[in-house]
């Protein structure tokens, strides 16, 4: 988490909201967000896989790539495949450097009149100025900072969204649409970052509050922070920016080579491509596995990992206590010939081993929407 | 019997030459669910102010310090199965490990109930 003096901290439109429902607020991304209420960060984790539960991600960036050629020229920035998106489909994939490594992970959907993209909100000063830079020809970025968003994520989201949305159940995973939710026009999509069902929901700022009100007035609705987020998209197998990602780890090395197009790899027109489709052939070096600590003790960022004779051959990038899973449960790089599911390493915790394994992610199977 | 506390957050339990040591009330309310606590081997010994334990909770480590210098004699097995006694009964079976005091007057500086109160108090 990035800390920052309070004063220079931003505030959602749910602040008021939270601080009523006695959230513990800490500084995220240069803003106070709900850590957890008053049940504290199992019992929200638990109620997420359970129930359901809403989470003010409001910090997120929210935007728009306009103009007739939006889809092609955001290809000319992501190895992802935006020109084959059907109406109102998302796609998750990355702007790259010419490194191969990854400037942001982001959301894209093609929208009747745009391309709609959610970014991390610890990357929008980044983020922004590079698609404003990168776009080319007609299309250009519409920023959208007066827009909330809430994410409702859980096995029963979909029928407490019902309630305030008939349509919003019609929605396929990975697919969004505008929609009324409690009268107030939104945009949801069927997505989220908990591994479950669930759905995210813009709206104008100025109604956020009433739609959190309305969302938590549906039976078995909670409201959920940041420390539940983190665990629930941890034992999902789902990468943070900054800690999983960042400017010196390319999609292939991410264990995320499915994002790259089947088209976009032929076409090698998109910002690294000589270096993510050289990993697709020859593999790279390191790579994203799920490492999972044998013990009780939890195996956190910055741990390194080593064979058991000592010899370093990566480090863990996301780790803690995965309360669906009831132990420690962790995500790193390990060199290519370390990496396979059942291989031995120890995690170095306080300078001591402690014994783990490279395990398939995810450690919680997704249940995401199957319209079959 | 007498009880005190640390900036630290710690209780202290004094029983003659040995003490109780746990964390306080206010500190597993801060923590969180406790998910791990790591306890120092018995025999160990400890200068005071050094790393004798630490505490895992969901979201972060903390590192708990040896209020006093001395040597571990017992230390609260129950909490490799249920650490969240130390959310549940943080000054009482929740607690961490008795260690035989080295020098006693390593905890003059240590407050009284009245005294950690007021400094806990006077935290945001």
């Amino acid at each position: 988490m990035t800390d920052a003096p309070p004063e220079t901290l931003k505030a959602t439109p749910l602040e008021r909201l939270h601080r009523a429902l006695g959230a513990k607020m800490v500084p995220f991304a240069g803003y106070l967000m709900p850590l957890h209420y008053q049940g504290g960060i199992l019992a929200e984790h638990n109620h997420v896989r359970a129930g359901a539960a809403v989470f003010d991600v409001s910090h997120m960036g929210q935007a728009a790539i306009v103009g007739a050629d939006a889809a092609s020229q955001l290809e000319t920035l992501v190895p992802g495949d935006i020109a084959g998106l059907k109406a109102g489909r998302m796609r998750y994939t990355f702007l790259t450097n010419d490194r191969g490594g990854i400037v942001d992970d982001l959301m894209a959907t093609r929208r009747d009149d745009r391309i709609g993209l959610i970014v991390n909100a610890s990357r929008k000063d980044i983020v922004f100025p590079h698609l404003a830079r990168g776009l080319k020809g007609s299309a250009r970025i519409e920023l959208y900072p007066d827009r909330a968003l809430l994410a409702l994520q859980g096995p029963a989201s979909a029928a407490a969204l019902a309630r305030l949305a008939p349509l919003a159940d019609q929605l396929p995973f990975m697919a969004g649409a505008d929609m009324l939710v409690a009268d107030i026009a939104c945009f949801v999509t069927r997505s989220g970052y908990t591994g479950e069902d669930g759905f995210e929901i813009s709206c104008p700022a100025e109604f956020a509050e009433k739609l959190a009100e309305r969302l938590f007035a549906m039976p078995g609705v909670k409201p959920a922070g940041l420390g539940a987020r983190d665990s629930l998209r941890l034992e999902a197998g789902l990468c943070l920016y900054g800690q999983d990602l960042d400017e010196t780890t390319t999609p292939i090395e991410a264990n995320l080579a499915w994002t790259v197009g089947r088209r976009r790899r032929a076409e090698k027109n998109f910002p690294g491509a000589a270096v993510i489709l050289g990993q697709l052939s020859e593999e790279p070096r390191r790579i994203r596995v799920g490492i999972r600590p044998e013990g009780k003790a939890p195996a956190r960022a910055g741990a390194g990992l080593a064979l058991p004779d000592g010899t370093p051959v990566g480090a863990i990038t996301s780790g803690g206590f995965g309360p669906t899973v009831n132990g420690p449960v962790a995500m790193g790089y390990v060199a290519r010939n370390s990496a396979s599911p059942g291989t031995l390493l120890d995690a170095i915790v306080r300078d001591r081993p402690l014994p783990a394994r490279v395990v398939p992610l995810p450690f919680v199977p997704h249940r995401y929407h199957s319209t079959r | 019997m007498t009880v005190r506390y640390t900036k630290e957050h710690e209780w202290i339990r004094i029983e003659g030459a040995v003490a109780l040591v746990g964390i306080t009330d206010y500190a597993q309310k801060q923590l969180g669910d406790i998910v791990f606590v790591e306890l120092p081997a018995v025999g160990t010994k400890f200068a005071k102010g050094a790393q004798a334990a630490v505490v895992e909770s969901v979201k972060a480590a903390s590192e708990v310090y040896a209020p006093a210098a001395g040597e571990i004699v017992a230390i609260n097995g129950a909490l490799a199965d249920n650490p969240a006694t130390v959310n549940s009964a943080p000054e009482g079976e929740g607690w961490f490990y008795k260690i035989k005091l080295a020098n006693p007057a390593d905890l003059n500086d240590a407050m009284d109930k009245a005294a950690y109160d007021a400094y806990v108090g006077g935290l945001h």
